[in-house]
């Protein structure tokens, strides 16, 4: 059984349609990318999952259990977390101030200290900045916050929306360096990406996204040795 | 010895205004809107508190919990009924047309219960006038109890904001509501309690507000609610501290301009400040610039 299954998934804005029927699935311990152009429906898809849009048609199931109509604010609970876009960090909070709050549906204090050291431990700039405002941070910065926030409610998947977007080359790197041990210390991650080559690099499969529909899947090896999207997302 | 007498007075008003300045800016900085309903919940809360005085002689402590309780309920209930429901609404306009209705709803309701004459309000603080320097400076008992009240709300408000995670969440949702769900925040709630917190902040200040100037009417609420809302843009809507300075500055202005310049211009001189603060510094004296990260 799949860990996230996403089934026949159709979202709109208001009369427009920007998913049309969308299914795809992640197992446990993959890291999956969605691959696709800008507008072709990537980040409208992560909010459904996490329930900031609700479907028209279409069901979500999360280790079996189905959280179409799950609010947003009970999914973190659930195990699953979501890093945004644009990393939407808490600006006028400190580091530690919204870490806490990544933990903000759990209740088991002396872990949430542990989860906090490892934090650290992974992203020791912020720890350098805990005490600093969020909004004061650099982009690359913003971008460990948010993920470090999303990690604090120790999710079993992690959902990231365009992590490398408006960093410099050494820090989408970094980034994607940082993606690969969260995945090798055994979450699963859903990946969502404009930078197809980086994302298909560290990923297992991939599915590929035009227009709010599906074209093409597969294993990411060949679908980064594959011709026709070569041409198209990966610039060569 | 007259010039201290009016600024302590000045303390005392403004500290109401403070108290009620609280509530709008909580309201705004969370759930952006504006609550003009907020003033008339002042007025709510000195008649269930008089009620409770009148109807079964209880202790005036007592009658100021039950207002507390009241305008609590009061608040949760028109946020629920007539704002959630306009909260996705496509104009922003819809809220504020609906909270001047609510505004209007609750003089009306009131002035069909208990008539439209004024009542004498019967001060709650039992605490005797202090007479210093031989008698020649007075400080009233409701000065007292409105500036040492003022005091204590904005101490534990600060901590309740800083130190629990209901507050953080309060700080998060008026960031950012959608990254706040992501944190499992239940944005909802967290308005509601917001509404809770500022109308029982609210109740208390009618009840002192009435202490200190004791006549009640159903329309009690709109000038002070006004002036409140005056001090919470002067101090920068949406900041806790600027309510609080700007409540009690408002306050000490409106006084030292009744008794220096003119009675009747003293309301003229407020609006007068708060022209000149928004001029100098649109945001107001604690405003925030909103910057944009993209």
């Amino acid at each position: 059984m799949a860990m996230l299954e996403v089934r026949d998934l159709e979202v709109y804005y208001g009369m427009i349609q920007a998913i049309k029927g969308v299914s795809f699935e992640v197992n446990e311990g993959e890291v999956i990318s969605l691959i696709g152009a800008n507008g072709a429906g990537k980040t409208t898809i992560l909010h459904t999952i996490t329930g900031l849009l609700a479907p028209k048609k279409g069901s979500i199931l999360f280790e079996g259990k189905d959280i179409t109509k799950v609010p947003a604010h009970r999914i973190v609970g659930l195990g699953m977390a979501h890093v945004p876009e644009g990393r939407r960090v808490f600006a006028q909070m400190s580091v530690y101030q919204n870490l806490k709050l990544g933990a903000y549906t759990r209740t088991d204090k002396d872990e949430i200290e542990d989860t906090l050291s490892r934090v650290y431990k992974r992203f020791p700039r912020l720890e350098e900045r805990r005490n600093q405002m969020a909004g004061t941070l650099s982009g690359g910065e913003q971008q460990m916050l948010a993920m470090g926030r999303a990690l604090m409610s120790h999710p079993r998947i992690i959902l990231m929306d365009e992590p490398s977007m408006g960093l410099s080359p050494i820090l989408v790197n970094e980034i994607f360096e940082i993606i690969r041990s969260v995945s090798a210390g055994g979450t699963t991650v859903l990946l969502v990406e404009q930078n197809a080559k980086k994302a298909l690099s560290i990923a297992d499969r991939a599915y590929v996204l035009e227009t709010g529909r599906i074209v093409t899947s597969g294993d990411a090896k060949e679908l980064l040795n594959d011709d026709s999207i070569k041409k198209a997302y990966l610039g060569e | 010895m007259s010039f201290l007498s009016y600024l302590i007075n000045g303390l005392s008003l403004g500290s109401v205004y403070a108290i009620i300045a609280l509530g709008y800016t909580m309201v705004y900085g969370i759930a952006k809107m504006l609550n003009f309903a907020h003033g008339d919940v002042i007025m709510v809360g000195g008649y269930a508190a008089l009620t409770m005085m009148l109807a079964t002689g209880t202790n005036p402590l007592i009658a100021v919990v039950v207002a507390i309780v009241v305008c609590t309920v009061l608040g949760v209930v028109i946020e629920r009924i007539a704002y959630r429901p306009l909260r996705e609404a496509a104009s922003p306009l819809a809220v504020l047309i609906t909270a001047i209705g609510v505004s209007y709803f609750l003089q009306n309701i009131v002035l069909l219960i208990f008539g439209s004459s004024p009542k004498n309000f019967q001060s709650v603080v039992l605490l005797p006038d202090l007479k210093l320097a031989g008698g020649a400076l007075i400080i009233t008992g409701e000065a007292i109890v409105t500036i040492i009240s003022c005091i204590v709300i904005m101490i534990v408000l600060t901590a309740f904001i800083n130190k629990t995670k209901a507050g953080q969440a309060m700080l998060a949702v008026s960031e950012d509501k959608g990254a706040a769900r992501l944190m499992g925040i239940n944005v909802d709630r967290t308005i509601a309690l917001t509404f809770a917190i500022g109308s029982g902040l609210a109740a208390l200040a009618g009840v002192l507000l009435c202490s200190a100037y004791p006549s009640l009417s159903p329309y009690t609420g709109s000038m002070p609610g006004i002036k409140a809302f005056v001090a919470a843009v002067f101090g920068g809507i949406g900041s806790i501290p600027g309510a609080m300075v700007g409540g009690i500055l408002l306050g000490i202005i409106e006084i030292l301009g009744k008794a220096y310049i003119s009675s009747q211009l003293a309301d003229a001189i407020v609006f007068a400040v708060l022209i000149v603060v928004l001029l100098v510094k649109p945001t107001g004296l604690f405003g925030k610039k909103i910057q944009e990260k993209v």
